[in-house]
């Protein structure tokens, strides 16, 4: 991945205003956006998504610019291909598992999903061993299921990138760091690069590669943990994974 | 016999012009309740106050208001008649936009606070995963905001039955042709037809409170939004 993020953005609350000066480039395949609530992170992840609009900088993802505001290039969310995890995972309530998943492909005006597309939401829902809750409702999913299907969700559409806002701070310990190991599995497997939001120091030590701490609205520190060519995490990389449809 | 004839044309007109009315709100309402509570745009609160004032406001008073915009001298309805030799005054169409102006603030309140409470980061991920603009509103935002419309719409279609003052202004009473169930029990009240008055009362009453029951249970089974949060 080659991501250049330089953007500002001045928010006006009752609270009073914020400021977001936000500037890092990575080669990297991991990148760990670290640092307090409210400093700025989320804003920074949904600016790379296009789910809000800076008020100026720029933002360019593998060499296609997303994001310019002196040459007023503003792609829209949809055509940006950046799959995006929310911090509750923002599974649609009134769908089920299988539906969720299948979104994505889905047209406008399309009834059914194409037996090809119905075969990929199944492939999908083997590889994160979730075959079996396909007629559930989100509610009646825990926490790492729907995790697994927020995941599935975004990786359908194949898209260039992942962004994770704060993936495991609504975890219990023990299956954060199951779901530690699944993400790197996950990512491994995907050969997908991923932004992380978070700000629990065990997150850094497990996926940074690139590291980028916040405060206050501005990145304090760039930091780069590999180099590009090294292979990360070979000790994950051995784990199982069905991954013949990837 | 003769009384029960007599009660079936008006429930007629008025099961037609309050469905009409209420298609009418609803289309309006849910479009501009979908605005604003999207879009930040000046004068936004007195627009929600414009749209509300037919709750508030006497029937009488704004009947004067639909006969100043659409009355055959009217702002819009001068234009009307000089086009197309139409006026509304005294039909029954006439009788539809009163009652669908009357009955809109229903829709549109309901409406505007269930697309309000739809959170936010559904949009946003339906957005990531490819949907425009028209389809996050038809996939994500209508059917998670639907309960909470529907229960506005069926409240809409029970305050246009029963409406009175504006369609009297607007479109009269004239019987067979203007004249809903609300105007004819008043008719019969006035020419001592108690006989004809009870059965017409019993009608209007019985439908109201079936709307309303059936509204009161759609609110009540809200379920998936309030789980989710």
């Amino acid at each position: 991945m080659l991501i250049h993020v330089d953007v500002e953005k001045t928010m006006v609350s009752r609270g009073g205003r914020f400021t977001l000066q936000a500037a890092f480039s990575s080669e990297e395949e991991f990148v760990v956006l670290f640092g307090p609530s409210g400093s700025g992170k989320t804003l920074t992840l949904l600016s790379i998504a296009g789910l809000s609009t800076p008020d100026s900088g720029k933002i360019a993802f593998n060499g296609r610019v997303l994001f310019d505001s002196k040459n007023r290039v503003d792609v829209p969310a949809r055509h940006r291909d950046i799959g995006y995890l929310f911090q509750d995972y923002a599974l649609f309530p009134h769908l089920t598992v299988f539906d969720n998943i299948g979104f994505g492909l889905k047209r406008n005006l399309q009834w059914r999903l194409s037996k090809e597309d119905r075969r990929r939401v199944q492939e999908h829902m083997e590889v994160f061993e979730i075959s079996h809750l396909a007629r559930s409702l989100p509610m009646a999913l825990s926490g790492g299921q729907k995790q697994r299907v927020a995941l599935a969700r975004a990786l359908i559409r194949k898209p260039n990138c992942l962004l994770l806002d704060e993936p495991f701070s609504s975890l219990d310990t023990l299956l954060r760091r199951k779901l530690r190991e699944e993400l790197a599995r996950v990512q491994a497997a995907f050969k997908i690069p991923v932004i992380m939001v978070t700000h629990d120091p065990a997150d850094i030590s497990a996926f940074a590669q690139t590291l980028v701490v916040y405060d206050t609205g501005q990145v304090r520190e760039v930091k780069h943990y590999l180099k590009k060519d090294r292979q990360p995490h070979a000790s994950v990389l051995s784990l199982p994974l069905s991954g013949s449809v990837l | 016999m003769c009384a029960v004839m007599r009660s079936v044309t008006p429930l007629l007109l008025t099961l037609k012009v309050a469905g009409l009315a209420t298609l009418a709100a609803f289309l309006i309402g849910v479009a501009l309740a979908w605005i604003l509570s999207r879009r930040q745009f000046w004068g936004r609160d007195w627009l929600d106050a414009a749209l509300t004032l037919p709750l508030v406001l006497p029937p009488t008073v704004l009947g004067y208001y639909i006969i100043v915009l659409l009355g055959r001298n009217g702002w819009i309805g001068r234009w009307l008649y000089e086009q197309f030799g139409f006026t509304l005054m005294f039909t029954w169409q006439g009788a539809v936009v009163a009652s669908s102006v009357v009955s809109l603030p229903l829709v549109f309140k309901a409406a505007r606070s269930a697309f309000e409470s739809v959170d936010h980061d559904f949009e946003k991920a339906a957005r990531t995963l490819g949907l425009s603009e028209t389809g996050v509103f038809f996939r994500i935002s209508l059917p998670l905001a639907w309960r909470g419309i529907l229960a506005g719409t069926m409240l809409a279609f029970a305050r246009a039955m029963g409406e009175f003052g504006a369609t009297l202004m607007v479109a009269g009473n004239l019987p067979g042709r203007t004249q809903t169930l609300s105007l004819a029990v008043y008719d019969a009240v006035q020419a001592g037809n108690d006989q004809l008055a009870g059965i017409l009362v019993g009608i209007t009453s019985a439908v109201c409170i079936l709307v309303l029951v059936s509204s009161g249970r759609i609110f009540k089974t809200q379920y998936l939004r309030e789980v989710h949060r």
